[in-house]
């Protein structure tokens, strides 16, 4: 009797031993998963900066923090685990900076515990790449094109509409299936926020969102997986971003632009696109750029660092370094966008990058 | 203290009893026995009750998945309540969420999945079990088939995009419905293959424990091969092929990577079993990590609740069935 007590005891410490472990785990996952409450092991301890987010910035950032490392001695731990991860990793103060192809929404500014700013840190932009094996030259789209063959009423690749504009080209009567990302990602949000730019119809039926209800075609996750489906299949036309398709050698549309041009996807024409009156937050989507020679598909990637850097414990040696990096990568660090396909800053958002980063203070007072 | 008795003090009339060697020899090793014994006792103790705390453990992490589970979905819940279950609309732009696409997605690709795989699982199992058991080729089948088993998922996803995938598109055109290749069709075939050892494995096993005095009676009465495996073997294994057909399935329910690389991944209702769709994985893994909104992060919480529910549901239901056929 007295042994069935004893090991029902013992039973009973490890049941709540583990019940316990339970917990703790269990609130982990709730500040992941973008909650509001504080964890407080934050990126103060160790010699290395944290980030995370896009997976689209993370190319140019490796390259970026190896020649910054080499240069000045500081390693910076990036994380590509998606934008809206980087923003609840920023929220939980569980990284230094947080990486993301979208502002932050409403929501997401309310979860945050004091306010943060957006630093604009390089351009991207989504190109349309289709397969059409007997069609040699490059297809013209207008945004009306666009936004019917997504919406789903332009089904024919012979539909009048695309002949208007592409004079010459012998179309083929190939049913058009719309190839699209099917996980969330900042590519689909810089590529339905033009899309309900354009066009009124995409707007009310659809919207614009790192992940929306598609009203037609099928997903594909990743730009792989999007240009797995477009390769595969004749007929298939979906959005990647430009450099994934240039390193693929896919082929890709010229788009009409808000100025009336037919505009192929270049570093230079993404960067002409950013080279426009910019708000003093930078919070600005490019797409449907009033820039004359400019890509109507782009988009700035941000670094989203807090304004007050004085937190959970955070020396100022720390924020100083996270602001000379970052005032480093605006600059001299540009230099490695091209080689990589990222379009670099346009000069007017250079200057826009540098007041931002000085607003940033500690304990009040100005850093930079 | 001096405990020794003189050997010579004990008499015939005296048995029953023992004649103790009682030199202190003999009692030191007596002493080490019963502690022993008592080391013996404790190890049991503690070997038993590792077992018991290990088991607990499972079942207490199970019910704290569940209860994570549930606690997470409240936000959903509560902005949705049972309309999640029904609604056909997946809008994370407009936060309106319905669950029935994916649900219904993963149902069918499930069960296609397992209806295609079923014949090929059976005859693994009884061509192994019954006819024959040992050899080189035989053992080679088995490794193979419990290879498949072995193989990552993500190979199975490349595979099926890359080799299924225009092989279906070309049947979907001779067959004159819409020539996507990607769709409910192409992720159940791939699903089948994947889910066939389960069921093979255990089907040859269990085939190969029918107590051979019961073959050798039915042979005895003029069966045949084929009439022993319709009416000894499979009636006696039918609980056990029962439980891998299960095991299978929940295989099936759960694949997440394979699925997702050749479902189509579209939010709409399916149509036929070749149009493109979605399971409730594959919604999961691709749209977790961009969940930027609460209810939207909650809403996909939510499908892995109903995704363990129904998992939960079917097993019942599948013991159920086993218990029966073995009350037979």
């Amino acid at each position: 009797m007295k042994k069935n007590l004893l090991s029902l005891r013992s039973t009973l410490t490890v049941a709540a031993l583990v019940l316990g472990s339970m917990v703790t785990a269990f609130s982990l996952v709730s500040c992941g998963g973008g909650g509001t409450s504080g964890a407080d092991s934050t990126a103060s301890g160790g010699d290395a900066l944290l980030g995370a987010g896009s997976s689209f910035d993370y190319p140019l950032f490796s390259k970026q923090f190896d020649v910054y490392n080499q240069a000045n001695g500081l390693k910076v731990n990036y994380q590509s685990v998606g934008s809206g991860a980087g923003i609840s990793q920023l929220t939980a103060k569980t990284v230094d900076f947080g990486a993301s192809d979208a502002v932050m929404n409403g929501k997401q500014d309310s979860a945050l515990s004091s306010p943060a700013i957006h630093i604009p840190i390089t351009c991207g932009a989504v190109a349309l790449s289709y397969n059409l094996p007997d069609v040699k030259d490059t297809l013209n789209l207008t945004p009306d094109i666009i936004a019917g063959m997504f919406l789903g009423t332009i089904t024919k690749w012979n539909d009048p509409k695309i002949a208007a504009v592409n004079k010459g080209v012998k179309l083929p009567s190939t049913a058009i299936l719309i190839a699209h990302r099917s996980d969330g990602s900042g590519t689909t949000n810089i590529f339905t926020t033009y899309l309900s730019k354009v066009s009124s119809d995409w707007s009310t039926k659809v919207g614009k969102g790192s992940a929306v209800d598609w009203p037609t075609g099928i997903g594909g996750k990743g730009s792989e997986g999007v240009a797995g489906t477009i390769k595969q299949t004749p007929g298939a036309i979906g959005y990647v971003e430009m450099s994934y398709a240039i390193q693929n050698k896919m082929p890709y549309a010229r788009v009409q632009n808000k100025a009336g041009n037919f505009i192929t996807p270049t570093i230079a024409s993404v960067t002409a696109a950013a080279n426009v009156q910019i708000p003093p937050d930078s919070k600005v989507s490019l797409t449907n750029t009033d820039a004359p020679d400019g890509y109507p598909i782009s988009g700035f990637s941000w670094v989203i660092i807090y304004k007050e850097q004085n937190y959970n414990g955070r020396s100022l040696d720390r924020a100083t370094k996270l602001l000379k990096l970052l005032s480093w990568m605006i600059h001299d660090g540009q230099q490695y966008s091209a080689a990589l396909n990222y379009a670099p800053l346009s000069p007017a958002a250079v200057n826009v990058a540098d007041a931002i980063l000085k607003t940033a203070t500690y304990d009040g007072k100005p850093i930079l | 203290m001096n405990t020794s008795v003189e050997n010579s003090g004990i008499t015939r009339s005296d048995l029953p009893l023992r004649v103790i060697n009682s030199t202190p020899d003999a009692i030191a090793k007596a002493k080490r026995r019963v502690k022993r014994s008592f080391r013996q006792i404790r190890t049991e103790n503690v070997f038993r009750q590792t077992l018991l705390i290990i088991g607990l453990l499972i079942v207490i992490l199970v019910l704290g998945i569940l209860l994570t589970l549930i606690v997470q979905s409240l936000p959903s819940i509560k902005a949705l309540g049972l309309k999640y279950l029904w609604g056909t609309t997946w809008n994370p732009v407009s936060d309106v969420y319905g669950a029935l696409p994916f649900l219904l997605g993963t149902l069918i690709s499930s069960f296609l999945a397992l209806i295609i795989s079923i014949p090929f699982s059976l005859a693994v199992a009884i061509w192994l079990g019954e006819y024959y058991p040992k050899g080189w080729l035989p053992d080679f089948l088995k490794n193979t088939v419990e290879l498949i088993a072995a193989v990552p998922s993500v190979i199975y996803g490349f595979w099926a995009l890359a080799v299924l995938v225009p092989i279906v598109r070309s049947l979907e055109t001779s067959i004159g419905v819409s020539a996507i290749g990607q769709g409910i069709f192409t992720s159940s075939l791939v699903l089948a293959v994947m889910i066939i050892p389960y069921a093979a494995s255990l089907g040859r096993s269990m085939i190969q424990m029918v107590p051979s005095q019961f073959k050798e009676a039915a042979y005895g009465l003029g069966a045949t091969r084929w009439e022993v495996i319709r009416s000894v073997a499979l009636p006696y294994t039918k609980s056990g092929l029962f439980a891998g057909i299960l095991l299978s399935l929940g295989r099936a329910l759960g694949e997440t990577m394979a699925v997702t690389m050749v479902i189509g991944n579209t939010s709409q209702m399916p149509t036929s079993i070749f149009a493109p769709g979605n399971t409730m994985a594959s919604v999961i893994a691709n749209e977790f990590t961009e969940a930027d909104k609460p209810v939207y992060l909650s809403a996909l919480i939510e499908l892995g609740l109903v995704l363990f529910l129904v998992t939960v549901v079917i097993n019942v239901i599948g013991k159920k069935i086993i218990d029966r056929f073995t009350n037979d």
